[in-house]
C-alpha cells in the first residue's frame, strides 16, 4: 500500500509539471503567438495612458521581457527553494513552496490560497454531505420501490436538478428566499470565524445538483445489483431485508459512485466556481476567476496547480477506499 | 467552466425573471431630518436626507476591487472618491451638489496655490495642527516625500504620472532606489509648512493636478512599505483602516480620533464605521441596495439592466434614484491616418443616424444627446456647434449631404472600413450595427468586429499599430476626464504628444499641428475664462476635423437607500461623494 502511494504521489508530481507548463504556454505564449507584446502586457498592470517609462518600469519588474522558458524557470525555481519580493522599501522572502506574487495585489499566491481554501472546503464539505445522503438514499429507495409514484417522482425531479445549474437554481433562490421572502440571510461568508450555516444556500442548490446525479447513478446500480444472485443467495439464507439491502446490495452500488464522487469533490475543492461566483462567495475559484480576468498569471498558476492537486488527491484517497468498500479489491 | 459574462447575462434574465414586480424597499423620503426630498433626480442637485446623525455603519460593496487603495496609485474616479475618508491632499474637490463640486479647493493647504515665475513655480502653505491617525503632525516633507514616490512608476504604476511629466526633477528615479530624498529638487520645503513645486515649464492648472488624484496625500517616509503601502495606507482623515485592508474580500474603517473636523469642510464623521465588501456580484448589490443592507455601489457607475428595470417601472424605487449626466461622452472616433480625407470623414458623419444611436444608448435615460465634444461639466465648456451633424434626438441623419462629401473625397460610390467596438457591452454593439446600417445607405460598407473590453482599450483600439494593422476606421469610445476642465478633457484626446503605443486615449490619432500648438501655448494663461475660450475652440476643431462623431453624453442610474443620508451627486467624481455620508436605522 505504501509503494502504490508513493508511486501516485510520484506520478501527481510529474503530473503538476505538465498541468504547471500547459497553463504557463496559455497565458503566455498563446498570446504572443497572437500578436500580444510585452507592452501589451505591461499596459493592462498601468493606469490610463502609459508612458513608455512606465510601460519599462512594469516590464522590468514582472520580467516581461524575460525569454518564456527563463519565467517558468523562476516559477518552479521558487515553488523548490522559494523566493524574494522587492516591495520597495524592504525585501521579503517568500518560503517554498512559494507559488509566487500577485501582479495586482501584491499578496504572496500561497498566502491568498491557505486563505481561500478553507472557505471552497466548507462549500464543497457541506454540499457533499448533503448530495450524498439525500441522492444516495433517494436513489436507493427509488430501486427498491421502482415503478411507484415516489420512483417517478423521485427520477422526475433528480432530472430537473441535473438539468438545472447552479447559476440558475442559486440565482433564483437568491432572489426569491433570500431578497424576496426573507427566509434566509444574505449569503456572508469569508473565513472560518463565520457562521457556516451562512452556506446554507450554496449547499442546498449544488447539493440539488448533485444528488440529481447520485439519486440516478444510485438507483440504476441498485437496479441491477439487486438481480445479482448473490442477492438472492442472501435472501434464501434468511437474511434481514435491511442486511441484504445495505451490507449486500448497496455495498457493491458504492464503487462506481465513490470513483465519480472522488472526481466531483476533488474538482469541487479546487474552487466551485460557478458556486462561488453566483452567492459572492471569496474561495479558490473566485480567485482563479478574478485572476484569469485580472491578466494575474501567478495566480492563475497557483489555483491551476492546486486545484489539480485536489483531484489527484482525491482520486488517491478513492482507490484507496476501494479496499475497504470492495474486499474483492482488497484480495487482489 | 462557465466565463463570468455567461453568469452575469444569465443573472440578469433571472433576476428580472425572479424579482418581476417585487417592491423591495420603499419610497419614503423622510429618512433624514431635513434636506432635499427623495424624488426621482433629486440627488443629482441637491443633498438628499441631509442630517447629522451620527452612529450606524455604512456599507458599501463592489463586484470587484479597488486596483489599490494607495492614495498615490489610484486612477479610478471611485477609487479617487472613496480614498478621500481617510487621505487629505493638498487640494480636493469641494463637496457641494451641481457645478460647485468640480471646482478645486483647499485641503491640507490653507489656500491655493501660489503661481510665480509665469506658473512654472507653484507654492502652498499648509494648514498647522493636521495629524495622522497616529497623532504625529503633517509636515511639509511628508508631501514631499509623497510626489517623489510617484517618480517610481515600478512600485507605483496604477496612478497618474502628471508629476513625473511636469516636475523639474532632472532624471530622479524615485525614494525606493534612491533614499536620500535630497536629491529630489523638484519639491522644496522651506520649512514644515510649506511646499514648492518647480515645473519644467508653465502650467496654469497645476492645482487641480495636485488635487484630482491622491498622489499628495502625505506618507511618512518611515512608515512606507511601498507596494503594500495600499494595504494600510496611514490615514489624515475622518476614518481610519481596522487592521489591514484584505484584497478582493475588503476591510472596515473606524473614526480616526485624531482627525479634526475644524480644518475639514469637505468631510463628515457621521457612522461608527465603514464597511468595504469586494467581490459581491453586481445585480446582488443592487437587490442589497433596494433591501438597504448595502447603501453604496462603489464604482458609482449605476444599477445593473435589470434592476434598472425595476427602478424605472416602479414608482416607489424610482423615487429613491437618480439619473445624472455621468461625466462620460461615449463618442465615435474616426481614425485620420486611415481615413485621411476630411471629406470622406465629413462623409460618415453626415451620414450617422443620430436617433438610432441615441436610441442604442437607452434613450432620456441613457444619456443626451451630444453636440461639443467637452460634457457638461466641463467648467466653461460652451454647448458649440453641430458640424456636419445635428444633436437632435430624432435627426436620422442627411445622405443627400453625406453623398456630396464622397464625391469631393473622390469615392462616390462610397468606401469600406473597419469599426471595432466591446463586445460584452450591449449599447456598444448596437450603436455600431446602427451606423452600420446608416452610412451603408450612402455606400459606406463598415465591417463590425467587437473585442473584449478588457483589453480593447489598451490592446485594440488603444494601440495605434494594432489600428494601423487592421485598419481600423471607426470605434466606440468613451473618456471622462481626469478634472473638469477642457485641459482635463480635451488634451489626452486630442494632442499629437499623447498619442502612447498602449492605451492610447487618441484613437482618432489626430496630430494636427494647429490643435497642437494650441495645447502647447493654452497651459501659459493663467486666467480661467482665457483657457476655456481656447479649449472651446480646440472642441471646435477637433468637430471641424470631422475626427470625432459625437455621440451622446451619459447619464447613469444611481439608487440611494431610503436609509443613506447626505447623498448627493458629485460632478468632479461622477458619482455619489462618499466622503459626507451617513446611515440611520
Amino acid at each position: 500500500m505504501v509503494a502504490f502511494i508513493v508511486r501516485r504521489l510520484l506520478g501527481a508530481v510529474g503530473l503538476l509539471l505538465i498541468i504547471s507548463a500547459v497553463t504557463f504556454a496559455i497565458f503566455f505564449l498563446v498570446p504572443r503567438a497572437a500578436g500580444v507584446t510585452s507592452d501589451d502586457i505591461a499596459g493592462r498592470f498601468a493606469g490610463k495612458q502609459p508612458d513608455a517609462a512606465t510601460l519599462a518600469a512594469i516590464k522590468d519588474r514582472f520580467g516581461f521581457d524575460d525569454p518564456v522558458p527563463v519565467q517558468y524557470g523562476k516559477f518552479l525555481k521558487a515553488i523548490v527553494v522559494g523566493d524574494t519580493y522587492d516591495t520597495g522599501t524592504e525585501k521579503i522572502h517568500c518560503p517554498a513552496p512559494c507559488l509566487g506574487y500577485s501582479f495586482r495585489t501584491n499578496q504572496s499566491v500561497t498566502d491568498q490560497i491557505v486563505d481561500r481554501a478553507p472557505i471552497t472546503f466548507m462549500i464543497a464539505i457541506g454540499a457533499a454531505v448533503l448530495w450524498v445522503i439525500v441522492g444516495v438514499s433517494i436513489g436507493v429507495l427509488s430501486a427498491l420501490r421502482r415503478g411507484t409514484i415516489f420512483d417517478r417522482a423521485a427520477m422526475g425531479i433528480a432530472l430537473a436538478g441535473v438539468s438545472l445549474p447552479v447559476f440558475f437554481t442559486g440565482l433564483l433562490s437568491l432572489a426569491f428566499v433570500v431578497h424576496r421572502w426573507n427566509l434566509l440571510p444574505e449569503v456572508n461568508y469569508e473565513g472560518l470565524s463565520d457562521n457556516p450555516f451562512n452556506l446554507i444556500l450554496p449547499w442546498i442548490c449544488l447539493a440539488f445538483l448533485y444528488a440529481a446525479l447520485y439519486a440516478r447513478l444510485t438507483r440504476a446500480g441498485m437496479l441491477e445489483t439487486m438481480n445479482e444472485d448473490y442477492i438472492r443467495t442472501a435472501r434464501a439464507k434468511g437474511l434481514p431485508e435491511k442486511t441484504v439491502v445495505f451490507k449486500h446490495g448497496l455495498r457493491a452500488t458504492l464503487t462506481p459512485i465513490m470513483t465519480v464522487f472522488g472526481l466531483d469533490i476533488g474538482l469541487l475543492l479546487g474552487g466551485a466556481i460557478i458556486t462561488e461566483k453566483t452567492f459572492s462567495i471569496p474561495g479558490l475559484g473566485q480567485l482563479a476567476l478574478d485572476g484569469v480576468n485580472q491578466s494575474d498569471l501567478p495566480v492563475v498558476l497557483g489555483a491551476t496547480m492546486v486545484a489539480a492537486l485536489f483531484i489527484v488527491l482525491a482520486n488517491l484517497v478513492v482507490d484507496i477506499l476501494y479496499g475497504v468498500v470492495d474486499p474483492r479489491v482488497r484480495h487482489s | 467552466m462557465k466565463s463570468p459574462k455567461v453568469v452575469t447575462s444569465a443573472a440578469a434574465g433571472i433576476v428580472v425573471l425572479g424579482l418581476g414586480l417585487s417592491a423591495c424597499g420603499g419610497g419614503d423620503d423622510d429618512g433624514g431630518n431635513g434636506g432635499g426630498s427623495g424624488k426621482f433626480d433629486a440627488g443629482s442637485t441637491a443633498v438628499v436626507n441631509a442630517s447629522d446623525h451620527k452612529g450606524g455603519v455604512l456599507k458599501m460593496a463592489q463586484p470587484d476591487d479597488f486596483e489599490s487603495l494607495d492614495p498615490a496609485n489610484i486612477y479610478y474616479a471611485y477609487g479617487l472618491n472613496f480614498v478621500r475618508i481617510f487621505s487629505r491632499t493638498l487640494m480636493t474637490y469641494a463637496s457641494k451638489p451641481g457645478a460647485e463640486g468640480s471646482k478645486m479647493v483647499p485641503d491640507l493647504a490653507e489656500a491655493p496655490g501660489t503661481p510665480s515665475d509665469g506658473s512654472k513655480t507653484w507654492t502652498y502653505k499648509l494648514k498647522r495642527g493636521i495629524k495622522y491617525e497616529d497623532g504625529t503632525e503633517v509636515k511639509a516633507k511628508d508631501i514631499k516625500y509623497a510626489v517623489a514616490r510617484t517618480f517610481d512608476r515600478s512600485v507605483l504604476h496604477n496612478g497618474p504620472s502628471y508629476f513625473p511629466q511636469l516636475l523639474a526633477a532632472d532624471g530622479y528615479k524615485g525614494p525606493f532606489k534612491d533614499k536620500n530624498l535630497d536629491s529630489f529638487k523638484a519639491v522644496e520645503t522651506p520649512d514644515d509648512y510649506t511646499v514648492v513645486f518647480k515645473l519644467k515649464a508653465p502650467f496654469s492648472e497645476f492645482d487641480q493636478v495636485v488635487g484630482f488624484s491622491g498622489q499628495t496625500a502625505p506618507v511618512q517616509q518611515a512608515k512606507d512599505t511601498g507596494v503594500r503601502y495600499g494595504m494600510h495606507p496611514i490615514s489624515t482623515g475622518p476614518y481610519k483602516l481596522q487592521g489591514d485592508y484584505t484584497p478582493k474580500k475588503g476591510g472596515t474603517w473606524v473614526r480616526n480620533t485624531n482627525w479634526d473636523p475644524a480644518t475639514d469642510p469637505n468631510r463628515k464623521q457621521l457612522p461608527d464605521k465603514i464597511e468595504v465588501q469586494a467581490g459581491l456580484k453586481a445585480e446582488e448589490i443592487d437587490s442589497r441596495l433596494q433591501n438597504g443592507s448595502v447603501q453604496i455601489d462603489l464604482p458609482g457607475s449605476g444599477v445593473q439592466a435589470a434592476a434598472r428595470q425595476q427602478i424605472l417601472t416602479n414608482p416607489k424605487l424610482k423615487a429613491n434614484a437618480d439619473n445624472p449626466l455621468a461625466g462620460f461622452h461615449w463618442y465615435v472616433p474616426i481614425n485620420t491616418k486611415n481615413i485621411p480625407n476630411l471629406e470622406c470623414r465629413k462623409a460618415i458623419v453626415y451620414a450617422a443616424d443620430r436617433s438610432a444611436m441615441y436610441r442604442a444608448y437607452g434613450g432620456e435615460v441613457g444619456g443626451q444627446v451630444s453636440t461639443s465634444i467637452q460634457p457638461p461639466a466641463v467648467a466653461g465648456r460652451e454647448q458649440g456647434t453641430d458640424y456636419y451633424t445635428k444633436a437632435d434626438p430624432n435627426y436620422t441623419g442627411d445622405p443627400a449631404q453625406a453623398k456630396a462629401a464622397l464625391a469631393k473625397c473622390g469615392k462616390p460610390n462610397g468606401f469600406s472600413t473597419t469599426m471595432i467596438f466591446r463586445s460584452d457591452r450591449p449599447k456598444e454593439k448596437a450603436t455600431a450595427e446602427a451606423l452600420k446600417q446608416s452610412l451603408d445607405k450612402v455606400g459606406i460598407k463598415l465591417e463590425l468586429k467587437g473585442y473584449p473590453s478588457g483589453t480593447y482599450t489598451n490592446e485594440q483600439l488603444g494601440a495605434p499599430k494594432f489600428v494601423a494593422k487592421e485598419k481600423v476606421g471607426l470605434g466606440t469610445y468613451g473618456w471622462a476626464p481626469d478634472w473638469n476642465t477642457g485641459y482635463g478633457y480635451l488634451q489626452p484626446i486630442s494632442d499629437g504628444k499623447a498619442i502612447v503605443d498602449t492605451g492610447n486615449a487618441n484613437p482618432e490619432e489626430l496630430d494636427d499641428p494647429t490643435i497642437n500648438k494650441m495645447w502647447n501655448d493654452v497651459v501659459s494663461i493663467q486666467d480661467p475664462a482665457g483657457r476655456a475660450k481656447v479649449y472651446n475652440e480646440i472642441d471646435a476643431k477637433i468637430r471641424e476635423q470631422a475626427a470625432i462623431l459625437p455621440n451622446v453624453y451619459a447619464k447613469s442610474l444611481l439608487y440611494r437607500p431610503t436609509n443613506l443620508t447626505n447623498v448627493y451627486f458629485h460632478a468632479g467624481y461622477g458619482m455619489y461623494d462618499y466622503a459626507n455620508l451617513g446611515v440611520t436605522g
